[in-house]
């Protein structure tokens, strides 16, 4: 490319780059309808419409700034009023597209200048500083792959639940930015400090206390996501992450932080994200337990007699899954399934087993063991050793899935209470 | 001492359960690695210079938190009567007349109703003032002054039943008011391994 294309890619062309995209675009969006089946089909497609020729025999697009999905697949996040859920049905492999991350706010997503933000540490250290944007950048920085997830991730209670509906709240990210150990070692953190508290811009200015020894171990202040800097959504410009913690304790927006010797009690770790066990109430319960969902074959599939690969991811906030095991006999046996290398700490490990079915109605599920041994519950489980008003924290059950004579494919709802 | 209804009058009563919650999670803390594994330092300067000092303006302007013993409460008082006012104005759309009634989060504890409210979730009355400060009301976060946050807290806590109508709630007094639900709150019990908890 010469340099007049590379700064003015429309210029000196016949054929607009822009008009034949936009074109394209316009006519494709145009045509693609959803049925209420859900199946899209080309309607009122123009005779001259480029995806009714046959592509060979007509020229495509040309590069250009930024790229499209295909008008064929639009996977869509779910939202309600506080949140919005990953597609998990929709996906493939173990990250989830930025743009498909799931959301939870408490205030709405900020407006902040980069330019203009400042991150805040004080308290127990040596140093109170303020560091801008451009200096947490110029810290030696790190990178590792993880998921985030909400600590109210369970749904249930209906048959017509897809895996988004049900536990759409996780989604993982490749994630950069400069450890906390980088940061508390800069400002000279106190060393009894033991607790510090995480503070967003956003318009709940939302808090949370974390021991130290989290953020010395591998708590991290991020700036980038999957190989671009933070979606807004996601805590642009920079966010607290902590791999394997409920997601509320990734403070995003992060503007300051307050080191401790005890914790500050905040709205947040108190009256929320707390849950009721026996007759106590559990508190800084950080550690999301091992979990796994089948993603495929899910409601609304249909299925066909023979062989299905059963498919789904599972997840430690404890460290690596040792293994998983899927059940094809409503949960009377169950057998080992193929895990996608590579296998990584704290992080969604895709696993897939090869299921011949003969057609007839059954119940399919999938249950994570992670390498600390813990092998992830029943809701009955569950219930049994919390008590029966345990609440919707960290409920991270085995999910079940009615495979109908027919081929058609329901959650076996259950019911918290 | 008349200020707060007698039941709930245990000064430091309340900080002695803080210290004894504190002291199992500092214990259950040292469990875990507190130095960084992942983080090679080798060659590393002894700091890298980046960043600058804040100042005291800096760190005032920003440092809005209030803890259980009450550090970081501000100035000011307030109590349930003008809190009445302040609530019916501001806050009664969305928590309903006596902070029963909803749409959104329950406040008020009431004999009909097992919703979770400040009066019988809430661990410590600071956290109210904390959070009202900062983020409430939803359409207009921290639009409150310090003295409207205290005529607020005042007003929930009484009409939880946990303070009297006339009870002056400042930083000295709101620290001290003992939550019922506080004797509940225990650290996470959960470690790993076979057992599921």
């Amino acid at each position: 490319m010469n340099d007049v294309s590379k700064n003015q890619p429309n210029k000196g062309r016949k054929l607009s780059r822009r008009h034949l995209l936009g074109g394209m675009a316009a006519t494709a969006a145009a045509v693609l309808l959803k049925q209420s089946s859900g199946q899209v089909i080309q309607a009122g497609l123009a005779k001259d419409s480029l995806l009714l020729q046959d592509p060979t025999k007509v020229l495509g697009p040309l590069p250009s700034q930024l790229g499209d999905r295909s008008p064929f697949e639009q996977p869509v996040r779910k939202p309600s009023d506080t949140s919005s859920r990953t597609p998990l049905q929709d996906l493939y492999g173990t990250i989830t597209p930025s743009d498909l991350h799931f959301e939870r706010h408490h205030g709405g997503i900020p407006a902040i200048d980069p330019h203009k933000y400042e991150l805040l540490i004080h308290g127990m250290v040596e140093r109170p500083t303020v560091f801008t944007l451009a200096d947490l950048k110029r810290f030696p920085s790190f990178s590792r792959i993880f998921f985030l997830e909400c600590s109210g991730n369970f749904r249930s209670g209906k048959e017509q639940l897809t895996p988004q509906d049900i536990c759409g709240l996780t989604s993982q990210s490749e994630w950069t930015g400069v450890m906390l150990a980088t940061l508390f070692r800069e400002v000279g953190i106190h060393p009894k400090a033991s607790w510090f508290l995480a503070e967003g811009s956003d318009a709940a200015v939302m808090t949370r206390s974390i021991p130290v020894s989290k953020g010395m171990e591998d708590g991290m202040i991020a700036f980038a996501q999957n190989g671009e800097a933070l979606r807004p959504a996601q805590g642009y410009p920079a966010r607290l992450v902590l791999p394997g913690w409920e997601g509320n304790t990734n403070v995003k927006w992060i503007r300051r932080i307050e080191v401790s010797d005890q914790p500050f009690m905040t709205r947040e770790e108190t009256s929320k994200y707390t849950e009721q066990v026996g007759d106590k109430v559990r508190q800084f319960s950080f550690v999301m337990d091992a979990r796994s969902v089948i993603t495929f074959p899910t409601f609304p599939a249909v299925v066909h007699k023979g062989w299905i690969e059963i498919r789904g991811i599972a997840w430690s906030g404890r460290g690596k899954i040792a293994r998983v095991e899927v059940s094809t006999d409503a949960g009377k046996s169950w057998q080992p399934a193929q895990l996608q290398e590579p296998v990584l700490d704290k992080a969604h490990t895709a696993f897939r087993y090869l299921w011949q079915w003969d057609g007839k109605a059954t119940e399919i599920m999938s249950r994570a063991v992670d390498d600390t041994g813990y092998t992830q519950p029943t809701l009955e489980q569950l219930k049994e050793a919390r008590g029966a008003n345990m609440g919707g924290y960290h409920v991270n059950s085995i999910i079940s899935w009615q495979i109908k004579g027919d081929g058609s494919v329901l959650l076996r709802p259950e019911n918290i209470r | 001492m008349n200020i707060l209804r007698n039941a709930y009058l245990r000064p430091f009563g309340g900080c002695r359960l803080l210290l004894c919650f504190t002291l199992s999670l500092l214990l259950w803390g040292c469990n875990e690695k507190t130095t960084a594994d992942a983080l090679e330092t080798k060659g590393w300067p002894e700091q890298f210079g980046l960043g600058k000092p804040a100042t005291e303006q800096q760190v005032a302007a920003w440092d809005i938190d209030v803890r259980p013993d009450g550090k970081g409460l501000p100035a000011g008082a307030g109590t349930a009567v003008q809190g009445r006012a302040i609530y019916a104005a501001k806050c009664a759309s969305c928590h309903g007349n006596t902070g029963v009634e909803g749409p959104f989060n329950h406040l008020v504890s009431s004999d009909t109703s097992k919703a979770k409210t400040i009066g019988n979730y809430w661990p410590y009355a600071t956290t109210l003032f904390d959070y009202v400060r900062r983020a409430m009301p939803f359409n207009a976060p921290g639009s409150l002054t310090n003295a409207e946050v205290y005529h607020l807290t005042a007003y929930l806590l009484h009409a939880n039943g946990l303070v009297d109508s006339t009870s002056v709630m400042d930083a000295q007094t709101l620290p001290k008011v003992v939550m019922p639900a506080q004797q509940l709150f225990v650290p996470d019990n959960r470690t790993g391994g076979a057992q599921i908890r």
